[in-house]
C-alpha cells in the first residue's frame, strides 16, 4: 500500500467531499431529478411556452447588448488603467470593483431610481425620447453594471504583461499606432477578451437582483427567465419552476464549459518569444 | 550610412547610464559594443534606434540629425535579445510585417517574393508557414534578423543577438552573421557581453564601462595593446601580480620587465596564462605547483608564488609537473599599469 | 526640438488618443458606477438625519441586520473551513478525480442564484427530498435561518477555495514535506508552515465571501419566505421597503450595505498589496479558476 507523503488527506478530502456533496451536489441533483421527473412532453411544453420563449429572448438579447458594450468599455478601461498615469488612477482601479462588492438589490434600486422618469438620468433622457426604466434598455443597463468588472479584470493582467519588445519591434518596422494596435496588440489580447466576454455573458444570463427592480417585469416584454422561475414558484407551480430553473442550469453548465475551453486556449496561445 | 554619436548622455532617475559617448561608425562597418552589464551598451544601442531618447548630445545618420526622429521613421532594423517575434503570426507574416505596414504600396506578389528572398538569405526556406512556437531558438533569431532586414534598413542594430542560445548554436550563427554582413554591407552595430563573440565578429570593438568608452580599436589592437587594467581583465584570463616600477623597469618577484614611460611607484602587472612558462631549473619567480589540470589541448598549472600570489599558466601537455613540485614561473610577455 | 518626455511614446500615447479614451471611460464610469453610489446616499438622507436614524433603528430593520450578521457568522467560518480543507486536499495530493473535484467546486460561481434557491427548495421544501421527513420531525429548514444559511453557503462555496488553490498550487509541497520529514504532525505542519504563507489570500477569500453572503439576494429570496421581521435578511428587507414605497427607508438600509461594500473594496485593495487576489495570481490562470467572481 502506497503511503502518502504528507498527512491529512483522509480528513481534508473527507470534509471536502462531504461538504460538496451536501451543499452543492445534493441540491443540484434534486433539481435535475425534479425536472427530469416531468417527462419529455410536459418538460418541453413548459420550456417552450410562449412566455418562456419570450423570457429567453429578453434575457439573451439584453445579455448580448450589455456584453458587447462592456467589451468596448471594459477594454478601454483596462487600457486606461494599465497604460496611462493620472491622478486618481488607483481610485479608478478600486472603483471598478464596486459592482462586485455591492449587493445586487442595492444596485437594483439605485439604478432604478437613477433611470426612472423622475430620476437624474431618466429625466435627462426623456426629452430625447429614450426611456430606460421598465424597458429592455433598463435590463441592459443593469446587466452592464454587474458584469463590467469581468472583462476589465480578465484583460488587465494580460495588458500589464504584454512584452514591450513586440510593440517596439512593430514601431521599428514602421507601423502606425492604430495598425500596431490592430495587428500586434489586439491579437495578443483576444484570448483573454474572449474568456472575459464569456464570463460576462454568463453572469448577465444569471443575474437577478439588479434587474428585477429596473426591468418592469412585464411578461413577454421585460421579464427575464430567472424571474419567470421565481414567479412559477410563487404560484406553487413547482414543476414549471423546476423546468425553467433547469434551463438556466443547463445554460450555466454550457457557459462554464465554453469559458474553460476559452481560458485553456488563452493559456496555450500566448508564448514568450524567448 | 555613417553613424555619428556626439557626446551622448542618458540618465535614468539618478543612474547615469551613458556618460558622454562619442563614436563614429563608418558606412558598412560591423562594430561591437562590448562591456559588462550596467556599462550602458544596450542603452546606447537603443538610443541609436530611437527606443530611448538622449538626455544630451546628438545622433546623426549620415548628414541627417536623427536625435529627435521617432523610431518608426529612423529606418533602422532592430533585432531584440529575445527576438520579439509576433507569436500569432507565421514566420512569413512576421518577416512581411514591415512591408505590410509601410507607406510605399507593394503588391501582395512583391511582398511574397521579398519574403521568399529573405527566407533564402537566412536559410529558412520552407518554414514560412510555421509559427514561432514551432521553431528552434536559433531559427527564431534568424527570422528576427530577416524581419529587420525586410525593410531595407540603413542601419542594423542587434541587442545581444545570440545571448539566449547554446554555445554551439552561438558559434555557428556568429559565422553566419558575418557572412550575411559581408554580403549585404549594411552598417551594423551589435551589443554583447561576450568578448569572444566581439573579437570573432567585429571589424572594430568598442569597450564600455560605466557609461563611458574605455578603449576602441580592431580586435588585434585591443587584444595586443589593452590600455588599462580593466580592459586587460575584461578580455580573457589574466594573472595579476603586484610589483614596483623604477627607472622604466617593473620589478616583480625577482623578475624584471620593461615599463617605459611609466612613473615610478606601485604597479599592476597582467600576464596571460599562455605567456607564462614553467621551469624546474631555470630562472624566474620561484613558485610551487598546487594543482595540475589536464585539458584536451594542453595543461594548466595552478601555482603559488613565494609571496603567496596564485597564478595559472598554460603549458604543453607533456610537461612534467605534479602538485607540490617546486620550480620557477617565467614571464614572457606582460601588460604593466601604474597602480593607484 | 528636444522632446519633453523622457521616453519615446508607446502605442496609444498620443494626446488625442489619451483624451478620447479618458473622456469615454470617465463618462461611463461616472454614469454607471459613481452615480448609483451617489444616489444611494442622497436618497437615504433625503428626509433628513432623523428620518434616516429612525429607519435604521426600526425593529424590522434591526432584525434584518441581525439576521444578516448571524447568517454571515455561521456561513463564512464554515465555508472558510471547507475552503482550507479543499485547498489542502487538492494541492498537496494527487488523486483520481482531482480535476473533476475542482470543476465541481467552481460550479456555484456560474449558477444563477435563483437556480440555487430553487434547488434548495427541492431538497428541504415540502415537495422536496427531505420535506416530508423534516415536517414530521417538526424541523424548520426553509423559511427560517437554517435555509438561509445553507443557500448562502451554496452560493459562496467556491470563494475561499479559489483564492487558496492557485496560490498553494504555485507554492508547491516542498515546505510541507520538509516539515513532515522533521516529524511535524499534519496539524502542526499546516499551522506553522502552510498558514503563514497563505494568510493574506485566506483573508481575501474571507472578505469576499462575507461581502457576498451579506449581499445575497436571489437565492435567499426563494428560501426565506420573506416574512417581514422574521426571515428577511437586509437585502430582502430593502426590497420590501422599496416595494412599499418607503424609498428613503429602503435606501437607508441600502446605505449600510454600501458602506460594507466600500470597506470590502478597501480591504481588497490592502490585501492585494500583500499579494492576495489577482495581484498574486499568475497571468494565465489555468482553466477552471476564473480571475474574477460575482459577489451578489
Amino acid at each position: 500500500m502506497r503511503h502518502r507523503v504528507l498527512p491529512g488527506l483522509p480528513l481534508s478530502l473527507g470534509i471536502t467531499l462531504f461538504y460538496v456533496s451536501l451543499i452543492v451536489v445534493l441540491p443540484l441533483g434534486a433539481l435535475i431529478f425534479k425536472a427530469a421527473s416531468l417527462g419529455p412532453e410536459d418538460y418541453w411544453r413548459i420550456v417552450s411556452s410562449a412566455r418562456a420563449l419570450a423570457s429567453y429572448r429578453v434575457t439573451v438579447l439584453a445579455a448580448f447588448v450589455a456584453t458587447a458594450f462592456n467589451l468596448v468599455f471594459g477594454l478601454a478601461l483596462a487600457w486606461v488603467l494599465v497604460r496611462y498615469q493620472f491622478p486618481g488612477r488607483r481610485l479608478l482601479d478600486a472603483i471598478v470593483d464596486l459592482p462586485f462588492a455591492l449587493p445586487t438589490a442595492v444596485a437594483g434600486i439605485a439604478l432604478t431610481t437613477l433611470f426612472a422618469p423622475s430620476g437624474w438620468f431618466g429625466a435627462a433622457l426623456a426629452p430625447l425620447g429614450i426611456t430606460v426604466a421598465y424597458t429592455p434598455l433598463g435590463i441592459m443597463v443593469a446587466m452592464a453594471f454587474t458584469s463590467l468588472p469581468f472583462i476589465v479584470r480578465t484583460v488587465q493582467p494580460v495588458l500589464e504583461d504584454l512584452d514591450p519588445a513586440l510593440e517596439e519591434a512593430a514601431q521599428s518596422l514602421g507601423g502606425s499606432d492604430l495598425t500596431i494596435f490592430r495587428k500586434v496588440i489586439l491579437p495578443q489580447l483576444t484570448p483573454a477578451l474572449l474568456a472575459g466576454v464569456s464570463l460576462a455573458f454568463a453572469r448577465c444570463l444569471g443575474e437577478f437582483g439588479a434587474i428585477i427592480f429596473i426591468a418592469g417585469n412585464q411578461p413577454m416584454e421585460t421579464e427575464i427567465t430567472a424571474l419567470l422561475a421565481f414567479i412559477r414558484l410563487e404560484e406553487y407551480d413547482y414543476q414549471a419552476a423546476a423546468a425553467i430553473a433547469s434551463v438556466l442550469l443547463i445554460t450555466a453548465f454550457v457557459m462554464l464549459a465554453v469559458t474553460n475551453i476559452l481560458q485553456a486556449r488563452a493559456l496555450r496561445y500566448t508564448m514568450r518569444t524567448a | 550610412m555613417k553613424i555619428y554619436l556626439d557626446n551622448v548622455v542618458k540618465t535614468f532617475d539618478t543612474f547615469r547610464a551613458v556618460r558622454g559617448v562619442t563614436l563614429e561608425v563608418e558606412s558598412g562597418e560591423l562594430v561591437a559594443l562590448l562591456g559588462p552589464s550596467g556599462s550602458g551598451k544596450t542603452t546606447l544601442l537603443r538610443m541609436v534606434a530611437g527606443l530611448e531618447y538622449v538626455d544630451g548630445g546628438t545622433i546623426r545618420f549620415g548628414d541627417q540629425d536623427a536625435t529627435d526622429i521617432p523610431v518608426r521613421d529612423r529606418g533602422v532594423g532592430f533585432v531584440f535579445q529575445h527576438y520579439a517575434l509576433f507569436p500569432h503570426m507565421t514566420v512569413g507574416e512576421n518577416i512581411a510585417f514591415g512591408l505590410d505596414v509601410s507607406k510605399t504600396q507593394r503588391t501582395r506578389a512583391e511582398i511574397a517574393e521579398r519574403v521568399e528572398l529573405l527566407l533564402r538569405l537566412v536559410r529558412l526556406e520552407g518554414l514560412g508557414e510555421r509559427f514561432p512556437a514551432q521553431i528552434s531558438g536559433g531559427q527564431r533569431q534568424r527570422v528576427a534578423l530577416a524581419r529587420a532586414l525586410a525593410v531595407d534598413p540603413k542601419v542594423l542594430l542587434l541587442d545581444e543577438p545570440f545571448g539566449a542560445l547554446d554555445a554551439n548554436v552561438r558559434r555557428e550563427l556568429r559565422r553566419w552573421l558575418r557572412g550575411i554582413h559581408e554580403a549585404l554591407g549594411i552598417t551594423t552595430l551589435f551589443v554583447t557581453h561576450d568578448q569572444e563573440e566581439a573579437l570573432d565578429l567585429a571589424d572594430r570593438v568598442v569597450i564600455l564601462n560605466e557609461g563611458k568608452i574605455v578603449q576602441q580599436g580592431t580586435p588585434e589592437e585591443v587584444c595586443r595593446a589593452p590600455n588599462s587594467a580593466f580592459v586587460t581583465k575584461f578580455l580573457g584570463d589574466a594573472n595579476r601580480l603586484e610589483g614596483t616600477i623604477a627607472n622604466g623597469r617593473a620589478l616583480v618577484g625577482g623578475a624584471e620587465l620593461p615599463a617605459s614611460g611609466l612613473a615610478d611607484g606601485a604597479a599592476e602587472i597582467f600576464v596571460r596564462p599562455a605567456d607564462l612558462g614553467w621551469s624546474v631549473s631555470g630562472g624566474g619567480i620561484s613558485a610551487t605547483i598546487t594543482r595540475v589540470i589536464d585539458r584536451p589541448d594542453g595543461r594548466r598549472l595552478l601555482a603559488r608564488l613565494d609571496d603567496g600570489t596564485s597564478v595559472e599558466l598554460d603549458v604543453p601537455s607533456d610537461t612534467l609537473a605534479r602538485a607540490e613540485d617546486k620550480g620557477a614561473v617565467q614571464i614572457k610577455r606582460a601588460s604593466v599599469f601604474r597602480l593607484g | 526640438m528636444r522632446p519633453l518626455r523622457r521616453k519615446p511614446p508607446r502605442v496609444g500615447d498620443s494626446p488625442q488618443t489619451r483624451i478620447a479614451l479618458m473622456a469615454f471611460v470617465l463618462f461611463f464610469v461616472a454614469l454607471l458606477v459613481l452615480a448609483p453610489l451617489a444616489v444611494i446616499f442622497v436618497q437615504a438622507f433625503s428626509r433628513g438625519m432623523e428620518a434616516y436614524g429612525a429607519a435604521i433603528a426600526h425593529p424590522d430593520t434591526r432584525h434584518a441586520i441581525f439576521l444578516t450578521v448571524v447568517t454571515a457568522l455561521i456561513a463564512v467560518p464554515v465555508n472558510t473551513a471547507f475552503g482550507v480543507a479543499a485547498a489542502w486536499a487538492i494541492t498537496k495530493f494527487d488523486f483520481w478525480g482531482r480535476r473533476f473535484l475542482l470543476v465541481v467546486i467552481e460550479i456555484p460561481f456560474s449558477i444563477s442564484p435563483i437556480v440555487a434557491g430553487v434547488a434548495y427548495l427541492f431538497v428541504y421544501g415540502l415537495q422536496g427530498l427531505f420535506g416530508p421527513a423534516l415536517e414530521a420531525a417538526d424541523v424548520k429548514i426553509l423559511f427560517a435561518l437554517p435555509g438561509i444559511v445553507l443557500a448562502s453557503m451554496f452560493v459562496t462555496a467556491p470563494f475561499v477555495a479559489r483564492e487558496l488553490i492557485p496560490l498553494m498550487q504555485a507554492q508547491g509541497r516542498d515546505l510541507e514535506e520538509a516539515a513532515t520529514s522533521l516529524g511535524a504532525s499534519g496539524w502542526r505542519t499546516f499551522m506553522s508552515v502552510t498558514l503563514p504563507n497563505i494568510r493574506w489570500a485566506l483573508l481575501y477569500g474571507v472578505v469576499l465571501c462575507n461581502a457576498r453572503v451579506m449581499g445575497e439576494f436571489g437565492a435567499v429570496s426563494v428560501v426565506s419566505g420573506n416574512i417581514r421581521g422574521q426571515t428577511n435578511t437586509l437585502p430582502l428587507h430593502i426590497e420590501l421597503l422599496y416595494h412599499d414605497y418607503q424609498t428613503a427607508g429602503a435606501f437607508a438600509a441600502a446605505s449600510i450595505l454600501t458602506v460594507l461594500a466600500v470597506f470590502t473594496i478597501i480591504a481588497k485593495v490592502l490585501l492585494e498589496k500583500r499579494g492576495a487576489g489577482r495581484a498574486g495570481r499568475p497571468v494565465l490562470t489555468p482553466p477552471g479558476t476564473a480571475a474574477t467572481e460575482p459577489l451578489a
